[in-house]
């Protein structure tokens, strides 16, 4: 999964392992952090194993196996950027009138869609962008209609 | 001879076939349910697969319009799945499409599968929606081409000699997850007018009666931080736990995952398309994009399910596309 990551470098303003993430630790990114830390090696196994023992009859209770998680914060003023599954930054905080971008640079696609449906991206495959301008200040949720896991917030001041 | 004895036999024999199994080679998987326990076989060329009152083969996750790594023609293994299909020597009584049809529900994506569709020997092909045939119309167009027959969002339940087949959609309205990165569930759902519907639908069925149900996302909760799992699946299959004997299919996952509980058997099937990362071995659940190319059709495939005798349970074969 790190392959990718010289190219993430050029991408991103700032690229730095979790442990090092000091600013704007919330309380869950405190959790987060602890699970990250404290997950081990010793369960790793090759993905997409072909399934041919029985050590796969049960569900694997794992953790993540990666000890460490990249941390990116985008460097383009009022873009969100799509990748690995989430919404880089989760938050955004912007003035009222502004126009956000959304631009996905994950392999799958996804959506910007708003939890009260205010807007809605559509697809977003590949390096697709979808841009939408936020005239009233409040705080708007939103997710990917596919992987609901992934939210997003913009808060419009 | 006592039931004591009669275990103890079994187990010899289990662990006899077992042996013989570990020492077999081949390209697919073979799992047989026998006295509440799964066991799994490498399939041998010429190995002749369970003969029974019939059979049905589950396919999955096609994904036609994907392009990118590790398989830049998804078509192509989707028709390979179809000639392997077409090249078994006992003919499924039909098919099953667990979702993911396609890759953004474009209408030619629609229409290239149900023409690789057409293609296959057995013209009867059963389809429940993934997200992705879904989302960008709740559902509208999917219901036009594959929904024929089906009840409410497009749902449905059939019987083939015997056995109460059932088709739940749990794919529309995903609701947001709450919070950002873990928590929240994320999960698919089924609702409540679905759940009301299956109520009614086995009510009368005796409890003797084989259930298959299918299902895009698993019924059964394999990976939380990924979404992975159905929010309301506990309540449809308490409606589900009088019966002896319960086969759940499901796709989304791109991998075979299986779990006994009591009378059911969880079952999830590979993709023709890519595969996808076992639950927490990777930062997210993409598709695994290093595969070598001669390695892919090794990775992909589908589930022939054989109902054998009544009261038993039905035998799932896994086989790649290799």
């Amino acid at each position: 999964m790190f392959s990718g990551l010289k190219k993430d470098v050029s991408r991103f303003a700032m690229v730095i392992l979790l442990g090092l993430f000091l600013t704007g630790c919330t309380l869950s990114n405190g959790a987060e952090q602890g699970r990250v830390s404290s997950g081990s090696q010793s369960s790793s196994q090759p993905a997409a194993s072909p399934n041919s023992d029985m050590s796969n009859m049960k569900m694997p209770e794992r953790l993540p196996s990666s000890e460490t998680k990249v941390v990116r914060v985008n460097s383009v003023p009022n873009q969100v950027v799509i990748e690995n599954f989430s919404f880089v930054p989760a938050t955004l905080t912007v003035k009222a009138g502004t126009k956000v971008t959304w631009v996905n640079r994950d392999d799958v696609p996804h959506t910007a869609t708003a939890t009260d449906k205010r807007f809605n991206s559509k697809t977003l495959d590949t390096d697709d962008q979808f841009d939408f301008t936020f005239s009233e200040p409040g705080t708007y949720n939103y997710f990917c209609a596919l992987h609901p896991k992934m939210t997003g917030q913009i808060i419009v001041k | 001879m006592s039931d004591e004895q009669k275990k103890d036999q079994d187990n010899q024999l289990e662990r006899r076939s077992f042996l013989k199994c570990m020492a077999w080679a081949g390209a697919g998987v073979m799992w047989v349910m026998n006295a509440g326990v799964l066991s799994s076989c490498q399939l041998v060329p010429g190995y002749s697969r369970h003969k029974g009152v019939f059979s049905f083969v589950q396919i999955s996750d096609s994904h036609i319009g994907f392009n990118k790594e590790p398989n830049q023609d998804v078509t192509k293994t989707f028709q390979e799945a179809v000639n392997k299909i077409n090249a078994l020597e006992d003919q499924p009584a039909f098919l099953i499409h667990t979702g993911d049809i396609t890759h953004l529900s474009k209408p030619e994506q629609f229409d290239t599968a149900a023409q690789i569709l057409k293609g296959a020997k057995t013209n009867q092909v059963y389809y429940v929606p993934g997200e992705h045939d879904v989302f960008t119309d709740d559902g509208k167009m999917y219901l036009e081409r594959f929904g024929r027959g089906t009840q409410g969002n497009g749902w449905q339940s059939f019987d083939y000699k015997g056995v109460h087949f059932i088709g739940l959609i749990n794919v529309l309205n995903l609701k947001q997850g709450t919070g950002t990165g873990l928590g929240g569930s994320g999960f698919g759902q089924l609702g409540q007018d679905q759940l009301a519907w299956l109520q009614k639908d086995v009510q009368a069925l005796s409890s003797s009666t084989p259930i298959v149900v299918f299902a895009h996302i698993p019924l059964w909760t394999i990976y939380p931080e990924w979404g992975w799992g159905t929010d309301d699946s506990a309540q449809a299959l308490s409606y589900l736990k009088r019966f002896g004997s319960i086969t759940v299919l499901n796709g989304h996952i791109h991998q075979i995952l299986q779990k006994v509980e009591g009378n059911v058997v969880f079952h999830t099937a590979r993709s023709t398309a890519f595969p996808q990362p076992a639950p927490g071995t990777a930062p997210a659940p993409g598709p695994i994009k290093d595969v070598p190319a001669d390695k892919l059709r090794s990775v992909l495939g589908l589930t022939d399910v054989s109902y054998v005798t009544n009261g038993s349970p039905l035998a799932l074969t896994d086989s790649t596309l290799v």
